[in-house]
């Protein structure tokens, strides 16, 4: 008779959990590629990102067409000229061949001059021109626009102290009306990076879990693993702690470029801040593993984890304003763990929340993790059927 | 004695296809049973769900005493079950698959067994090697190795020894003898007739059935059949000649020599008649294992599509 192996216990090991643990972060150490992936992606994506994000993008190209021929006018042209953030490349005749440069994104700005601008300046009676934005990418046109604010007062100086009459407000000859067209919420550079960080854990971490567990099933481990009596919750927890890790790992690179190459503001938050990343990490790792068990090949398990990632981009604020969706796209975006995640990385990181203004995103975030990995735990199988 | 495994009316079915039909099956302690049938007869299925890796349609069953069923967790503590498919891990070392599987298996003495397994499959030296990099029949005896390394009271066998060479099989044997001799039931699927015939017993499935059970002698035996030996020049190329009587169930040539076997032995002895001249001599013999399992084999209708 054979020795009877020491009475483990049934319900929860930690030894089996660790022999999942150890065995997982050996392949993951094992598969260079995948290692330098974990690191290259959040840099490379970041340097991507971040240096088109160049917070001061000068030079624009700029349409304009002026209706009038006129002192006034040309010195308003000058004026925006010599400003280092418009281009003027185009001087078009008439309104529809303005609109058409905007809307074929030959140029980034549309300005326009109207026929009674010197009339009204002199009459002191709300003289104006329009500047249309193409704010598709508002972190473009955010600094050009701001600039912009000075034209009024510095461009007419010269001509108003000649011999024409002052206006009624001689710091304020006339006013510019901006038209911020296809984004009117105006989104800051900064908003990039917390939303690079939602987007890096989500396709890192829901992948390559999911990929994880059915690879066990393709090249038929898995049969050998459910033939010990390691329990699923013990397989669930030794596969994914190693990349909470990873995901620990991830955060702080894309943080740190955040910070040092782009200057992204850190105003406080950081309980609710590590709470919410350390919850979005677990979450997103559930997520994965719940994928591998509806699926069977590691191709399946891409194709659901990119049909996760897809809404994840476009519908958690990250590519679009949230505020600027139509509602059954916020209300969609709502269920989305990212959309919370990003709420919690941009209030902490730019405003300073602490826990009391996230937690409803908090809570989100938590009922997301339990969700996934009861979800998993069910579904998981103990057998080959 | 005690029964180490006890099943009864076992039956599967995948899409609708029954691979299990009404499996019933009694493995004492201590025995080695060989087990055996044609490509897709159902063996790994069989051997999966003594294991609790396959969920019965319906039947009961215990293993080691526990229900197959509700148990399969005491089950899968004291058993080792070796896959058919080299199923461990391709990216982990063979010392590390190893140490895998004592941790998984919350054994004591972690570093202490593992050396002993190395030492004895002849890997010590490359136990840094990954376990994909290994030979296939290298693979084999790993996948041997750890299944034994807790010391299992049960070992289920699936296809152990295949594309092993001839010493390495000898020396699996031996081994599995020893374990026997110690208390360990073996259940082990095979297409090697020198295999069958180093089992204690047989059990033979075809499609699914029970066809027949006992030693090998019984085997032979209870199937009753009838066989000639033919032997002279030319004598292997009659084979097709001969099957054309319905009384001449198999037909088969062995080197030189010619195996003819039916289950009646009088219409078998008239059949043969036209073939009792020179060159050719025959005499009956004891059919072999594989005389019968042919012989069994096509005795069942043929319903594998
Ligand atoms: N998971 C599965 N899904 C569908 N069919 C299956 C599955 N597993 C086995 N089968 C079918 O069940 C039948 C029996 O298969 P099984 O693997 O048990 O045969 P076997 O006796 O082990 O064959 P071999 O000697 O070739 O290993 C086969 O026809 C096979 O196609
Ligand atoms: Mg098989």
């Amino acid at each position: 008779m054979s020795a009877e192996p020491r009475q483990p216990n049934q319900a929860f090991s930690l030894e089996r959990t660790g022999a999942v643990l150890i065995k997982e972060f050996i392949q993951l150490t094992r598969d260079r590629i995948t290692y330098a992936l974990i690191l290259a992606v959040p840099v490379i994506q970041m340097l991507l990102f971040g240096y088109a994000i160049n917070t001061d993008p000068r030079h624009l190209p700029t349409a304009i067409l002026v209706q009038e021929n006129s002192v006034f006018a040309r010195s308003v042209v000058s004026g925006i000229a010599n400003s280092s953030y418009f281009d003027i490349n185009h001087q078009v005749r008439n309104a529809a061949e303005l609109d058409e440069l905007v809307r074929t994104g030959q140029v980034q700005f549309a300005i326009t001059i109207p026929g009674d601008f010197t009339r009204r300046v002199v009459r002191g009676d709300r003289a104006q021109i329009l500047v249309e934005a193409d704010a598709t990418d508002p972190t473009a046109t955010g600094s050009a626009l701001a600039a912009l604010a000075q034209l009024p007062r510095e461009a007419l100086r010269r001509d108003l102290t000649g011999a024409v009459a002052p206006p009624a407000d001689p710091e304020q000859p006339f006013e510019i009306v901006v038209h911020r067209r296809y984004n009117p919420e105006n989104i800051t550079a900064y908003n990039i990076v917390p939303g690079l960080l939602g987007i890096v854990l989500t396709l890192t971490l829901v992948m390559m879990t999911a990929i994880g567990v059915t690879r066990e099933q393709e090249r038929g481990t898995m049969e050998s693993l459910l033939a010990t009596p390691v329990q699923p919750l013990e397989v669930m927890i030794g596969k994914l702690a190693p990349f909470v890790i990873v995901g620990m790992i991830q955060t702080a690179l894309i943080l740190i470029i955040g910070r040092v190459l782009f200057g992204v503001p850190m105003a406080g938050g950081w309980p609710g801040l590590i709470l919410g990343t350390t919850l979005f990490i677990i979450g997103s790792l559930g997520l994965g593993f719940l994928i591998s068990t509806l699926t069977r090949t590691q191709l399946q398990a891409m194709q659901l984890s990119v049909f996760y990632l897809l809404p994840s981009i476009l519908l958690s604020g990250f590519m679009f304003p949230f505020r600027g969706m139509p509602d059954w796209a916020q209300w969609l975006g709502t269920l989305i763990p990212v959309t919370h995640f990003l709420r919690i990385v941009r209030g902490a990181l730019l405003k300073g929340q602490g826990f009391a203004d996230m937690g409803p995103s908090l809570l989100a975030l938590a009922v997301f993790v339990c969700a996934v990995a009861a979800l998993a735990l069910a579904r998981y199988r103990t057998t080959l059927d | 004695m005690t029964v180490a495994i006890d099943a009864q009316g076992l039956n599967k079915s995948f899409g609708g296809r029954r691979v299990v039909k009404d499996f019933s099956i009694r493995v004492d302690e201590g025995r080695i049973t060989g087990f055996l049938g044609p490509n897709g007869s159902g063996k790994t299925t069989t051997l999966r769900m003594l294991c609790g890796l396959l969920t019965p349609d319906s039947g009961t069953g215990t293993a080691l005493g526990f229900d197959i069923i509700s148990e399969s967790w005491e089950i899968k503590r004291r058993t080792g079950y070796m896959t058919q498919k080299f199923s461990l891990y391709e990216d982990l070392t063979v010392e590390e698959n190893l140490q895998f599987s004592a941790r998984i298996r919350s054994l004591d003495r972690i570093g202490e067994r593992v050396a002993d397994a190395l030492e004895q499959l002849g890997l010590a030296e490359r136990r840094k090697q990954l376990a994909g990099t290994l030979s296939g029949g290298w693979k084999q005896r790993l996948a041997l190795a750890v299944a034994t390394l807790h010391e299992p009271q049960l070992l289920l066998l699936d296809e152990p020894t295949a594309g092993v060479d001839p010493q390495a099989r000898r020396t699996f044997w031996d081994e599995i003898h020893t374990l026997a001799a110690r208390g360990l039931t073996v259940l082990v699927s095979t297409h090697y007739m020198d295999e069958a015939e180093r089992c204690h017993d047989i059990a033979y499935i075809a499609y699914g059935e029970l066809l027949a059970r006992g030693t090998a002698e019984e085997v032979i035996a209870g199937a009753k059949l009838a066989t000639w030996r033919g032997e002279g020049p030319g004598v292997d190329r009659l084979a097709g000649e001969l099957l054309r009587d319905p009384a001449v169930e198999m037909a088969a040539p062995f080197g030189l020599a010619l195996h003819v076997s039916g289950g009646d032995a009088d219409r078998l002895e008239r059949a043969l008649a036209p073939y009792q001249r020179s060159p050719f001599r025959w005499a009956r013999t004891e059919p072999t294992l594989e005389d019968v399992f042919i012989h069994l084999m096509s005795r069942v209708p043929d319903n594998f599509q």
